[in-house]
Order: C-alpha cells, then sequence, then structure tokens
C-alpha cells in the first residue's frame, strides 16, 4: 500500500507572547524576548530560578462557553485556542471537523499543574475531598488538552495525546503524520501545550539546569551563548493542521510544507543527560525516512535550551549528522522553553522562515561556546535559500526527535 | 439571620456567578437543567457552591436528585435551613 504524502495547511498559536500567530511571529522577527522576572516566586523556599516566559493574561469567558471552559486548565485553554485558529487559518469545514477523518494529537508534560496544586491545597492538609469542583480532574488528567479540545470543537475522530515533556509536541506531529501517512486520518491537528508553573521550573531547578539570572530576564536563555546558565521556562500551544497532500490539494488548501520524514528514538543512556549519538539518530532516521541526503538539509533548527550539556551534545549530534556548514539557530532565546508546546511553536516559526526564506537568529548567543562552534552558529536575522529544514526536539527521558519538513512550491 | 427573600436573592446571585447566567431568566419556575442548561456536574457543582455559601451540609442526595426548578431549590434549602435553625 502506498503512503500518502503528509502537508501542513494551518496554524495555531498561543504564546509567552500571547494569542495568535501573528503576535508570535511579529515579536520573533522583531528580536524580542518574552522572559520576564516572577517576582511573586520569591515566596518558594529553595527556587533559584524566578525567570518564566508565561502566556500573558486574558480572559478566556469572552473566548468560550463555560461548558467548555470549566474543565480546561490553563494548557487547555491555550490548546483550544490555537486549535480554533489552525482551523480557521486551515479553512477546515464543520463537516471535515465531524467526519470521523479528522483526528487530534495534543501532547503535554503532565495535565495541568495549577489544577494539581488547587487540589492538592484543598486535599493533603486534612485530607479533604468535599468542595471540589467537578471539572477538576478533567484540567488534572494526562489528556486533558486532546479530550478538551475534541470537546470544544466538535471533532469525532482520533484522539492522541503523546506525553513524554519537551518532545510532546514533536511526537504528537511525528504521530499525526503516521496518521495520515496510513490513511486512518485524512486530517490531524497536531501540537503540544504546557503552562508556566513554578513546580515544573523547579524541576529543572533541582537539577541545576535552571537559569538563574532573575536581574536580567531579557537577556536569558543563551542558547549556545558561553555564558549561558540554564532554562527558563515558558508556556503556551502550538497546533498544525496536518492533511492528506491529495485532499489538501484537492480543496485548494494552502501548503505551508510537507512533513517528509521523523525520527523518533530513546537514547537508553541517562533519564537526565542528553546523548549525542542518539540524538543524531533521531536526525539520521527522520532523513532516512525522508530519502533525503544530509547534503540537502539547508537549515537545522535546534532544541537548544541553554544548559551548557544540552546544547553541546546537540551541537556534536548535528556535525555527525549533517553538514557543518548548515546554519543552526534555536528559538528558545525569544520564547523560553515552553516544553510540551516547543516542538509545534517553534515549527510554526520554522515555517514562516521557510516562507520568508530568512534564518531567525539564537537571541542572545553573543560570544559562542567554542564547543558548540562545531556547526554554523546563526547569530543575526540574514536571507538564506532553504527548501529540505531538520527541526529538533529533545526531552527528559532520554528521548530524541527530529522531523524533516519540506516547502513546496506552488 | 437571613430572611427567606434574601435567601432566594443569594441563591441567585452565587448561581448566576458560578454558571455566568442572566440573573432575569432564574425565576421560580425556571427548570435547572432545560431552561438554565445545566447537566450532571454543573449540579455537583451546584452543591459545592451553595454549601460554601450557606455554610450548611447537603447530603439529602434523594431530595437533591428530585430538585428540578428554582422554586424546587429554594424549597429544599429553606428548609434545610429551618431544620438547621430548630
Amino acid at each position: 500500500m502506498p503512503l500518502n504524502r503528509v502537508v501542513i495547511t494551518g496554524r495555531g498559536a498561543v504564546s509567552p507572547f500571547g494569542i495568535g500567530v501573528e503576535t508570535l511571529l511579529k515579536n520573533i522577527w522583531s528580536g524580542h524576548s518574552a522572559v520576564c522576572t516572577m517576582h511573586e516566586w520569591s515566596r518558594i523556599k529553595g527556587l533559584k530560578s524566578l525567570l518564566a516566559a508565561p502566556v500573558p493574561e486574558f480572559d478566556p469567558k469572552k473566548m468560550l462557553p463555560r461548558t467548555v471552559r470549566r474543565t480546561m486548565g490553563p494548557m487547555a485553554l491555550y490548546a483550544t485556542l490555537a486549535a480554533q485558529e489552525s482551523i480557521k487559518d486551515a479553512a477546515l469545514t464543520e463537516e471535515q471537523l465531524v467526519s470521523g477523518m479528522t483526528g487530534v494529537a495534543i501532547g503535554s508534560t503532565t495535565g495541568s499543574p495549577t489544577a494539581y496544586e488547587d487540589f492538592y491545597t484543598r486535599f493533603l492538609p486534612d485530607m479533604v475531598i468535599e468542595q471540589t469542583k467537578s471539572g477538576e480532574f478533567f484540567k488534572m488528567m494526562g489528556h486533558s488538552c486532546a479530550a478538551n479540545v475534541c470537546l470544544a470543537l466538535g471533532i469525532q475522530g482520533e484522539q492522541w495525546a503523546p506525553a513524554s515533556a519537551c518532545t510532546s509536541a514533536a511526537q504528537s506531529i511525528g504521530l499525526g503524520y503516521l496518521m495520515i501517512q496510513t490513511g486512518r486520518q485524512e486530517v490531524m491537528l497536531c501540537g503540544g501545550a504546557d503552562e508556566v508553573h513554578p513546580s515544573v521550573t523547579g524541576v529543572f531547578d533541582l537539577i541545576r539546569a535552571a537559569s538563574i539570572q532573575n536581574n536580567d530576564p531579557q537577556h536569558t536563555p543563551r542558547p549556545f551563548d558561553k555564558n549561558r546558565d540554564g532554562v527558563v521556562c515558558g508556556g503556551g500551544s502550538g497546533i498544525l493542521v496536518l492533511e492528506n497532500f491529495d485532499t489538501a490539494c484537492k480543496r485548494g488548501a494552502r501548503i505551508y510544507g510537507e512533513i517528509l520524514g521523523f525520527g523518533n528514538v530513546n537514547d537508553s543512556e541517562h533519564i537526565a543527560n542528553p546523548h549525542k549519538d542518539s540524538m543524531a539518530r533521531a536526525m539520521t532516521n527522520a532523513m532516512q525516512e525522508a530519502g533525503v541526503h544530509p547534503d540537502e538539509i539547508d537549515y537545522v533548527n535546534a532544541h537548544a535550551t541553554g544548559t551548557e550539556l544540552g546544547d553541546r551534545a546537540e551541537a556534536a549530534a548535528i556535525n555527525l549528522a549533517v553538514n557543518s556548514h548548515i546554519p543552526v539557530s534555536s528559538f528558545k532565546g525569544h520564547i523560553g522553553h515552553t516544553l510540551g508546546a516547543a516542538g509545534a511553536l517553534e515549527l510554526i516559526i520554522l515555517l514562516e522562515m521557510l516562507q520568508r526564506q530568512e534564518v531567525i537568529p539564537t537571541l542572545n548567543l553573543v560570544e559562542a561556546d567554542p564547543v558548540c562552534e562545531v556547526v554554523n552558529l546563526v547569530s543575526t536575522l540574514k536571507k538564506q535559500n532553504m527548501k529540505t529544514v531538520l527541526k529538533n526536539n529533545f526531552a527528559l527521558g532520554g528521548v530524541n526527535a527530529a522531523l524533516v519538513i519540506r516547502r513546496i512550491d506552488s | 439571620m437571613m430572611s427567606e427573600e434574601e435567601l432566594r436573592h443569594k441563591v441567585v446571585e452565587v448561581l448566576a456567578e458560578e454558571f455566568e447566567l442572566d440573573p432575569s431568566k432564574m425565576g421560580p419556575d425556571a427548570t435547572l437543567y432545560d431552561d438554565l442548561g445545566l447537566d450532571s456536574l454543573d449540579a455537583v457543582d451546584m452543591v459545592v457552591v451553595l454549601e460554601k455559601t450557606f455554610k450548611m451540609k447537603l447530603t439529602d442526595e434523594e431530595a437533591l436528585r428530585s430538585i428540578r426548578t428554582m422554586e424546587d431549590l429554594f424549597q429544599f434549602l429553606l428548609r434545610l435551613k429551618n431544620e438547621n435553625e430548630s
């Protein structure tokens, strides 16, 4: 059975810059940072990193009816708004959404940590479950984003929620690609979501991987930079509409790019430490599946979060997998590490780069770490011919994922 | 001590706030499920909100299940309040 070609026909975002793809892109192309100091976190004993890139506050009451909002924590809310935007962008019809041939794959690191806090704040002190609202569990469950998106938008196809922390969105996109390739679904809404919470930043803080430049939020994280000091967590959601190439063409959809290959491996070495050979294997697997030679790759969008171990391993891995002159950059300096949303929000920016034929540089990369200079690190915005690109995302737990994306010229 | 009218007013106020309802549509004859659009999950939350507001336990599941209209709810709460006060 020949496999279907899979293309991206819609984009939706709720990012640390606010609601909408346009807001995200405008700020990225302006070289802005969404990182701020979280002064209210100073009350948390032992937390050294008081930094985050949260989604700016907004009033969801005007955007979604109460009956769907009541079971959504912040991350499910972001995912639903991003999914709505992606559907509109792709011009999908109501008929397509309810057909059973449109599915959803949206992951997150966990359920909503804000909802966990609300629940356990009441539950733990006196072991009391009374006064708990019925919507709480639905905010905490692992597939909260995917389930709420289906409910809110009337989607009746396959529902998946790959949960793998920082590769949740990348794996969701990879899964959606497989679903459409094999003909199980014609359209998949894919991506991820996460929300800023001190317990999440605390995880990175505990393993000494979080930035502590609390007095200089706009200049951290600093991927690939000699003076980087760690991750800054962000929140938001990115959703991509993946579609069967033939049906997309038939309905005259705008095509942002084609997904050619998906590498998804575990290093089976260490639960927290990155592993260059495994990272390279993810990229190589993606290129082999795509039938693309490393020489054909025009740009690599790095996962690079701004940790010494991670940045160095990834630079070495890129050097192993593709030619060292290929431009490489990371978007974490702009939006922080949006964890479960990272793969999707970053892919949205990457697709725009392919449209504009411009490389977004790594924000805050001033003095490159010499160990990372085994690849071509981009630190200023530049014009570049790009057709085929690699998108990396790696996660705690030894997960390494890569996608090969190609621009389709109309 | 809260009068009957105050109780009725308070019930409308807290449920309108919780379920984002228009108070003018919450007259005595309004049915909770058909007219106001509440469902089984909302029924759970309604109990949570009313228990918190009136500081009394709503444990009579059978009586709760029989509530159809706002007036049924008012009467249920008034009865409970009187029982508690006596």
